[in-house]
């Protein structure tokens, strides 16, 4: 079977600072994995390194079976089927909702207005903001700019989602509405990678969770495995500090 | 000491800050009052209402003021500023391009017409069919004064855009390739019209001031249907021996500059709030 994404021996340096030592990951399709550890361990760069917007200095990057980090591979091509959504959410902030999610079904997969409108606004439906449709993103909330981002990134039909910190710059009342929609996609048997802080989403909707410390993966099983019974000491200490942040 | 409540303590002379700030600004409107009361004294009134400000002559201008001279000011300041607008991008693009020869011609032109006076630009267009025979600029004295202010604001204005380039967030241009755009396709879709944006309120006073500079179309040797404000009072003024066909082309320009250059500070603040 082909992996949805596989990792080979992934390294990326950023001048002297190597920021990750050689990462082996793979995730199938129907997949959800999420990738936890604290700041600096690489996360985010091995996210961005899956779509290729950040070029690994060395390893293989594999999409449905298909090596991204071969040359001649048109990555527009494979974005295409690779759905992002970033932590500060970067819609168009010139763009209403609405044309934020039509823009890209235009003008990439060169699909109609009309058609690219119908689409646009199932997908702004499905994430509960059909009401915003005519709204610029400077007048959405926070969880409101993020669930837009999703159904912009919905709208092309990917495979796959990556997620960069999804919630991480809401405030905390917003965060659920966010996690909702998350959720949902995971039960339509969306393929996901997200990188988060949200323990309880990691244990409730992932099939696998990923402790990332130092640029290595420390360790990779179910939830209730790494969130639940941690076999190295790094993990421990790192979920201690998250689950229990006054101590 | 330390519980001690700050109070006004007595300054040097024992003048309160307050008094002494209160004595520089009688001062200061002492000075006033004596330089006007001298300017009305010794001026020559009689003489300069008949040299600046006679009727006569300020309605003899009219209509050629606003029918030729305030419009060829506005089809030179419009021309050049379609033209500077259009180059400017495309130098700021180069000059922010991957490939080096792009960017180093972009600076080389931008610092030759940043750093050459105006007027020397115009003298070359005048001189240019000497230089290349049977050359001609397109558009006759029209095309040459839009050459000319086209060729300086493009050096201005791509700064302009460059700094409103830079200033749209790198996440922007992430977004729009990870959506799978090529490098210039989100460049047009997603960067620039943000970029243009921006630099609209600095774009605003670029304009004014090429406005200011269309006045060197004075130096291409225009004449009749072809002249601008300046030309325009110049000529006037030599006719009617008397200065106040200027003082009247002055007035027209600053019926156009001050709106837009209060225009330009609204839309900076407007710009402010929304992002």
């Amino acid at each position: 079977m082909t992996h949805a994404i596989e990792l080979q021996d992934l390294h990326k340096r950023f001048g002297q600072n190597e920021v990750l030592k050689g990462i082996d990951l793979t995730v199938d399709p129907g997949q959800v994995v999420c990738v936890i550890g604290p700041s600096g361990s690489g996360k985010s760069t091995l996210l961005r390194c899956v779509n290729l917007l950040e070029q690994p200095t060395k390893g293989k990057v594999y999409v449905q079976g298909v090596e991204l980090t071969d040359r001649d591979v048109d990555i527009d091509a494979v974005r295409r089927h690779i759905g992002m959504v970033f932590q500060q959410f970067n819609l168009f902030p010139h763009m209403t909702a609405l044309q934020n999610v039509m823009i890209a079904q235009q003008r990439v997969l060169k699909r109609s207005k009309t058609d690219a409108e119908v689409i646009a606004r199932e997908n702004l439906d499905k994430v509960g903001v059909s009401d915003k449709c005519d709204s610029l993103p400077g007048q959405l909330s926070g969880g409101q700019q993020q669930r837009v981002a999703i159904a912009r990134a919905l709208a092309m039909n990917p495979d796959l989602m990556l997620f960069d910190e999804p919630t991480s710059a809401l405030d905390p009342e917003l965060v659920g509405d966010v996690l909702t929609v998350m959720r949902k996609l995971a039960e339509e048997g969306m393929t996901m990678l997200v990188v988060t802080h949200e323990m309880g989403f990691a244990r409730q909707v992932a099939d696998r969770v990923v402790f990332m410390d130092g640029g290595v993966v420390v360790e990779d099983g179910v939830p209730a495995q790494v969130i639940g019974d941690p076999q190295h000491e790094r993990t421990r200490t790192f979920l201690h500090r998250v689950l229990h942040p006054e101590e | 000491m330390a519980d001690q409540p700050k109070t006004a303590e007595p300054a040097r002379g024992g003048l309160s800050p307050r008094k002494r700030q209160q004595i520089s600004r009688g001062i200061q409107y002492v000075v006033l009052v004596v330089a006007l009361v001298a300017v009305a004294l010794f001026a020559d009134w009689g003489s300069l209402a008949q040299n600046f400000a006679k009727l006569d002559v300020a309605r003899e201008s009219l209509p050629e003021l606003f029918t030729v001279a305030l419009r060829n000011t506005i089809i030179y300041a419009v021309g050049g500023f379609v033209f500077s607008f259009v180059l400017g991008l495309l130098l700021a693009l180069m000059r922010l391009s991957q490939v080096g020869p792009y960017r180093w011609i972009a600076i080389i032109y931008i610092e030759i017409f940043r750093g050459l006076p105006a007027l020397l630009i115009f003298l070359m267009i005048v001189f240019m069919p000497l230089a290349l025979s049977g050359f001609e600029v397109p558009g006759g004295t029209y095309g040459q004064g839009i050459l000319g202010l086209g060729l300086i604001g493009a050096a201005y204005q791509a700064e302009v855009f460059r700094a409103g380039l830079q200033a749209v967030p790198k996440g922007q241009t992430e977004a729009a390739r990870s959506l799978g755009m090529s490098a210039t396709r989100a460049q047009i879709t997603v960067v620039i019209p943000q970029a243009i944006r921006m630099v609209i309120p600095p774009t605003t006073n670029q304009f004014v001031a090429l406005l200011k500079d269309s006045s060197l179309v004075f130096f291409l040797g225009v004449s009749g249907q072809y002249v601008e404000l300046a030309k325009f009072g110049n000529d006037q003024a030599s006719q009617h021996a008397n200065a106040t066909p200027i003082l009247v082309a002055g007035i027209t320009y600053l019926i156009v500059t001050i709106p837009l250059g209060y225009l330009a500070s609204r839309l900076e603040g407007r710009k402010g709030r929304t992002r």
